[in-house]
């Protein structure tokens, strides 16, 4: 009895340290505390604040309002230019970006010399912050003294300089031009890496089958990489439809809130207005977005998968 | 006969491409070389007459852009230190072990990828005034670590998963606790995962814009996105100015990539590839 105890004490003492469970249970515990706090509490609390009347310079009267911010949100001309400015952002940025992304792939896939320093410069965008990317391509886009002015004038394409971030009808096509110079690296990488887990038996079976190099990439390669195909574009959809720094680093919105998506406008109504409830509306409706487009996504992609393996 | 055409095509879309790629970071590095006044004279020069460091004399003078990069520094290489270190612990614990809440806890990381973050930054901003910790850059480095955390672990879990068990079983076999055989034997194996993580951590935290901006307005705390931010808002026209800080803030980036290049494409690839 006296013999067991201190063994038993022992036991509880470090064995639930070195037991897998203990070991599992401390790992985790920095981790969790710090997201749920930092991450998932001011996350939910960003979601009550939409259903309450809450100003950065009017704190004392933070009181609960109902679906107010949602209303005024809803009437607002600039939420529906902003609703309708995601959709060209996302899906004109996506295509284009996958397209560009998977052609690089898909001759960078055969070695050849200097291919290293040529991933370099498809791979170096990421090093970049979006903010920057914004800063860089406003200078090129400058109407007066923009580089790319003078390249398209001094080719003859255009003869009169345009006002690429100053006029409302080319402003939101140079925003999107930008980023789709930013995110080609994103595929062309990923691909990249899908194709060259490909296993060569596959196109030496098909070669042998007298397949064609087109009907190859479309019945091997395509359906080899559709799971990657399928992750990449979901996730990075998503991505271009949360982040606004592109934007934020070239017009801001500008001119005349023409170029903004929701989530530039969201930051432009935290950071300017101090509107916490009205940038919490628009999150939630984001939230809402992201949802529908991720559950729709998955069950049409799903079905083509099954069709495909 | 198709040959020739097909490879001459491929080199001129790949020039064109390479061409497109590096024009603008050629063009904003030109330009924070070019004397003032050639800056802004027609026709432009794609290539300077002159080369000059005034720009970046200037914007050292006008500015304290040795604290910002300090700060900078200081921040982003604390945090993604800190994020690793947390990181590694949760990846392998959830790369080797299977229990009850594996998979929400999973949920929950890869959540927080696609939530719009920005619901939470208002919240986060009272909830650092509360803590005391605006215009402190302890609240840049608790929050770059909170942020990178979920992405951190998912990547390392995945250079976990590449090692078989089997190396720290025989450590532990050997005598060695647990931790011990993570820490000396399968932590050294993994050295090119951490340093990717360590790496892209540290890529986000010196990027980072918005959060900065947001808990941070004292001059002498503020990071270089914070720097070129208030820039464009005073300095709009400068581009000189503007091109030279636009030039310091991605050199050390970009260098980081390319020395590191390899170990971050392997593995930032390695999860999608698995699908």
């Amino acid at each position: 009895m006296n013999d067991e105890q201190p063994s038993v004490i022992r036991r509880l003492r470090t064995g639930f340290r070195n037991s897998p469970r203990g070991f599992i249970f401390f790992s985790l515990l920095p981790t969790l505390v710090l997201v749920l706090v930092f991450t998932y509490y001011p996350f939910l609390r960003g979601i009550v604040m939409a259903f309450q009347n809450y100003q950065l310079f009017d704190l004392t009267n933070v009181h609960f309002i109902g679906l107010d911010n949602f209303k005024t949100m809803f009437n607002d001309a600039k939420f529906k230019h902003a609703s309708i400015n995601s959709v060209y952002w996302v899906f004109i940025s996506l295509i284009l970006q996958f397209t560009i992304g998977l052609s690089v792939a898909l001759l960078l896939n055969k070695r050849f010399r200097g291919r290293g320093i040529f991933q370099g410069f498809v791979f170096y965008p990421w090093a970049l912050s979006g903010f920057l990317i914004g800063l860089i391509w406003k200078w090129m886009f400058n109407s007066q003294i923009g580089v790319i002015n003078d390249l398209l004038i001094r080719t003859g394409i255009i003869h009169e300089r345009i006002g690429f971030l100053s006029d409302p009808n080319w402003a939101l096509s140079s925003v999107i031009v930008a980023n789709i110079w930013y995110g080609i690296a994103f595929f062309a990488i990923m691909l990249l890496a899908a194709l060259q887990s490909v296993p060569s038996e596959l196109y030496e079976a098909g070669s042998m089958d007298g397949a064609s190099g087109t009907r190859k990439l479309f019945s091997i390669t395509m359906p080899y990489i559709m799971p990657t195909v399928i992750t990449t574009t979901l996730l990075r959809a998503i991505w271009i439809f949360n982040d606004p720094s592109i934007i934020y680093g070239l017009t801001n919105g500008g001119p005349a809130g023409s170029t903004h998506i929701l989530s530039s406008l969201m930051l432009d109504k935290i950071m300017y207005g101090g509107d916490y409830g009205a940038a919490s509306a628009i999150g939630i409706v984001m939230i809402g977005i992201l949802m529908l487009y991720t559950i729709f996504y998955l069950t049409v992609t799903r079905s083509e998968k099954l069709g495909d393996f | 006969m198709k040959r020739p055409l097909q490879k001459a095509l491929k080199v001129v879309f790949l020039t064109l491409y390479l061409m497109v790629m590096a024009f603008p970071l050629y063009w904003i590095v030109i330009t924070s070389l070019k004397p003032q006044k050639e800056i802004f004279s027609f026709p432009l020069h794609y290539w300077p007459s002159q080369l000059t460091l005034q720009n970046y004399i200037n914007i050292i003078k006008i500015s304290k852009f040795h604290i910002y990069i300090a700060n900078s520094l200081l921040i982003s290489l604390s945090a993604a230190a800190i994020v690793v270190c947390i990181a590694v612990l949760s990846a392998y614990v959830l790369a080797r072990f299977r229990f009850r809440s594996h998979r929400h806890v999973m949920l929950g990381f890869f959540l927080t990828q696609m939530l719009p973050g920005f619901v939470a930054l208002a919240p986060l901003y009272l909830l650092m005034s509360k803590l005391g910790l605006i215009n402190s850059r302890i609240s840049l480095v608790l929050m770059y670590t909170v942020g990178l955390i979920p992405f951190s672990t998912i990547l390392l879990k995945g250079f976990f998963e590449r090692i078989p068990s089997s190396l720290e079983e025989a450590a532990m076999i050997d005598g060695c606790s647990r931790m011990s055989a993570l820490i000396r034997v399968i932590m050294p194996v993994m050295l090119n995962g951490i340093s990717a993580t360590f790496i892209f951590a540290f890529v986000q935290n010196w990027n980072e814009l918005f959060m900065a901006v947001m808990f941070i307005d004292d001059e002498s705390m503020k990071t270089l996105p914070v720097a070129m931010n208030s820039f464009v808002m005073k300095f709009d026209v400068d581009w000189g100015a503007m091109s030279a800080g636009t030039v310091l803030s991605v050199v050390p980036t970009i260098a980081l990539f390319a020395v590191a290049q390899r170990f971050i494409v392997d593995g930032l690839t390695q999860g999608a590839v698995k699908g």
